[in-house]
């Protein structure tokens, strides 16, 4: 267990710049997610935090101490690949052995800590197969055991989920997440699912091009996106969108819809001011009263049973995604009138930054 | 076995009819398998021919020879000939003696019954006979044994030396990324391109230098970094994922030990084939021993070989005998391995 702080990390191969300076501070035994697109640079930032790639300019201190100089093997960090990254030839006995085996420990030791990791993650009847004879959630816990056996600083996990088909990645991750709370270390993990990073996180850090766009916690992200970008990714359906304009004080036009907007904006704003405004599929209402915002024509519905998303589309917008609870009616076609609720909607500026009424 | 032998053997375009290119298929094929195996085939039967049977014109596929018979009143064994009498009539008769061109032969049923034959009238009764002293006396007349120890601790030393540092070598060029990497590579593959004949002075100097002329390491030595082995485990190992590489160093593995523990094993379909080329390879040399090794006690086989064939007779019942029994440990080595062959070369990507 140990905390982690890393201070202005860049990272360039060549001339492509693939980290611009990334500063993160990690609590001992917190669990933090780091997110985002893929070529976000959050895999070779975890790279990085282990040890397999060098960092070109920037410090990491682990319990204060600066490992930029300490080859991968010394820094007392366990990983989880995507890929697994089981030995073929050893048994998974000795799969989750070899770490120990090579920091000289006794062997009655190794065999206690591996039956401990064993019974822990419900491999002791799977000791002697390779690799080759697992299921693929049996060998993702060979992996994660390879990891808990060391009693590492840190636990660096590299999308492990991504390989597992839905229904295991789910129970996988409940695992994940049960046995954080059991031996409770400090884990880094890495993935470009947002539902993984939700569920799992105490801390989510999301990344775009080489930079942190935001970090908080998984609600804070959801409820208070920094920017366009988060707001964007952090949400399924992501959420809508709409480029707009300020025509008043506490009045916005969206789009070339003809009828203004009433909603309270924050201080700073100026008419004529370009912004956008962000709402998700859930906090719309389908209304037949008056104070409908927008006006939309069905282009798909999507019943799910428990949930119905509609996907419409009006002149001037891109399309516009609305959560229904339950079951609903709507066809293709219908023309359906939208309340956009006040109490959860999302400003951006020009620039993309969030814009707070307080 | 059998059954899967058969299906082979006797499998065809479509099931039950003949298309001409099952015909071209099976002539190819038995084309192929003369022209391969024939030449094998012919020195294993000539090799238990006698030296007589083998200058004999025409020459015949089997190992024959003259069938003699033991006849009462005369202690040598006699040879047997099929003999056309006067009287038109043909009998097996033995030969007592020739005098000119005039054989006296014997009934050998009824010894007192004598005959003279012109001997352009009597042909050889022959029979199907191995003449195994062909094998038996060189192995205890020389030191043909000395030569089969001397070669098999040639090709087991070297090929050991050999897939340890070619393995070293590939393991540093595929798994290590450092500047002039691909120059090294290329260096070591242009190598291919320079043939024994050209080095062959410069490294006997040197190998005279340290003094290993007449010794077997002067044959194991110079040959143990292969291009074409570091070139074919190198290939392999670009297959393994770098994810294992680098698991082993986060599981605190030293480089040694991912050599050792991870790649090694994971490469051993790799190090088979490269095992069996240079058992081959050192089994069957030729030039560079009979250079560097010049006392007949460090003699390999293919040198000890050499030593039947003097400057103005060959004895060549030896030389084939001893043929055969030098193809055998490759012969069987390919029986064994032969699997790997295949397998690791599909898999290196040398086709």
């Amino acid at each position: 267990m140990a905390e982690l702080k890393l201070v202005d990390i860049k990272k360039s191969y060549g001339a492509a710049k693939i980290l611009h300076g990334i500063d993160l501070d990690i609590a001992d035994g917190e669990f933090v997610v780091f997110v985002g697109p893929s070529g976000c640079g959050k895999s070779t930032l975890l790279r990085i935090i282990a040890g397999l790639e060098h960092v070109s300019e920037g410090e990491i201190l682990i319990d204060g101490h600066s490992v930029v100089g300490v080859p991968a093997s010394d820094r007392g960090l366990a990983m989880v690949f995507q890929s697994y990254a089981l030995y073929p030839h050893m048994s998974v006995f000795k799969n989750m052995a070899f770490a120990l085996e090579n920091m000289g420990l006794g062997r009655q030791e190794i065999d206690q800590r591996v039956r401990r990791a064993a019974q822990m993650l419900q491999l002791t009847d799977y000791l002697d197969r390779k690799p080759k004879a697992l299921s693929g959630g049996q060998r993702q816990r060979v992996a994660i055991g390879r990891a808990i056996v060391r009693d590492p600083k840190i636990f660096l996990f590299d999308e492990p989920l991504s390989n597992l088909d839905a229904e295991l990645r789910v129970a996988t991750r409940k695992e994940l997440a049960a046995l954080h709370g059991q031996i409770g270390g400090t884990m880094i993990y890495v993935t470009h699912d947002q539902v993984e990073a939700m569920t799992l996180a105490d801390r989510i850090v999301v990344l775009r091009a080489g930079r942190i766009e935001q970090i908080g916690t998984p609600l804070d992200v959801y409820n208070r996106p920094a920017n366009l970008f988060v707001a964007g990714f952090i949400g399924s359906p992501r959420m809508n969108l709409l480029p707009g304009r300020v025509v008043g004080p506490d009045a916005i036009r969206i789009g070339n819809e003809p009828h203004m907007i009433a909603m309270p904006l924050p201080e700073g704003l100026h008419v004529d001011d370009e912004i956008t405004l962000g709402v998700r599929p859930e906090h719309m209402d389908v209304t037949a009263r008056d104070d409908a915002d927008l006006a939309i024509t069905l282009d798909l519905v999507e019943h799910l049973g428990g949930e119905t998303y509609l996907y419409g589309s009006t002149p001037g917008l891109a399309q516009i995604t609305v959560k229904q609870d339950g079951q609903t009616a709507y066809q293709r076609g219908t023309r359906l009138r939208l309340h956009f609720r006040r109490d959860a909607f999302h400003l951006f500026d020009v620039a993309g930054r969030a814009l707070r009424a307080n | 076995m059998g059954t899967t032998l058969s299906r082979i053997l006797t499998s065809r375009r479509r099931a039950g009819r003949w298309h001409w290119t099952d015909v071209a298929a099976y002539t190819y094929l038995c084309i192929g398998v003369i022209l391969m195996f024939g030449p094998v085939a012919w020195l294993a039967l000539s090799s238990f021919k006698t030296q007589a049977g083998l200058l004999e014109f025409p020459p015949t596929l089997l190992p024959l020879a003259q069938k003699e018979v033991v006849v009462d009143g005369y202690p040598q064994p006699l040879p047997l000939f099929a003999a056309t009498l006067e009287d038109g009539t043909t009998r097996h008769l033995a030969q007592v003696r020739r005098i000119g061109i005039v054989a006296q032969m014997v009934d050998p049923s009824d010894p007192s019954q004598q005959f003279r034959v012109p001997i352009e009238r009597r042909i050889p009764v022959r029979e199907f006979s191995l003449a195994t002293s062909n094998y038996t006396e060189p192995l205890q007349r020389f030191a043909f044994m000395r030569f089969l120890g001397n070669s098999v601790f040639v090709t087991v030393v070297a090929t050991l030396i050999t897939l340890l540092i070619n393995s070293m070598a590939a393991y540093a060029l595929s798994i290590y990324e450092f500047r002039g990497k691909n120059t090294a590579m290329v260096l070591v593959i242009g190598t291919l391109m320079i043939p024994i004949t050209i080095i062959l002075v410069p490294v006997y100097l040197v190998v005279t230098e340290f003094g290993l002329v007449n010794s077997l390491w002067a044959v194991i030595l110079p040959g143990a970094a292969t291009p074409t082995g570091v070139f074919l485990l190198r290939q392999y190992m670009l297959t393994l994922p770098p994810d294992l590489i680098e698991a082993a160093r986060m599981d605190k593995a030293s480089e040694w030990q991912i050599y050792w523990r991870i790649v090694m094993p994971l490469t051993l379909p790799a190090l088979a084939v490269l095992a069996i080329f240079s058992i081959m390879w050192r089994w069957n040399e030729f030039l560079w021993p009979l250079a560097v090794l010049t006392k007949t006690e460090v003699y390999t086989l293919q040198i000890g070989l050499n030593a039947f064939q003097g400057e103005l007779q060959t004895q060549w019942h030896f030389l084939l005998a001893m043929t055969m029994v030098t193809l055998i440990p490759v012969a069987i080595v390919f029986v064994f391995l032969q699997r790997f062959i295949t397998t690791g070369i599909a898999n290196t990507g040398m086709k």
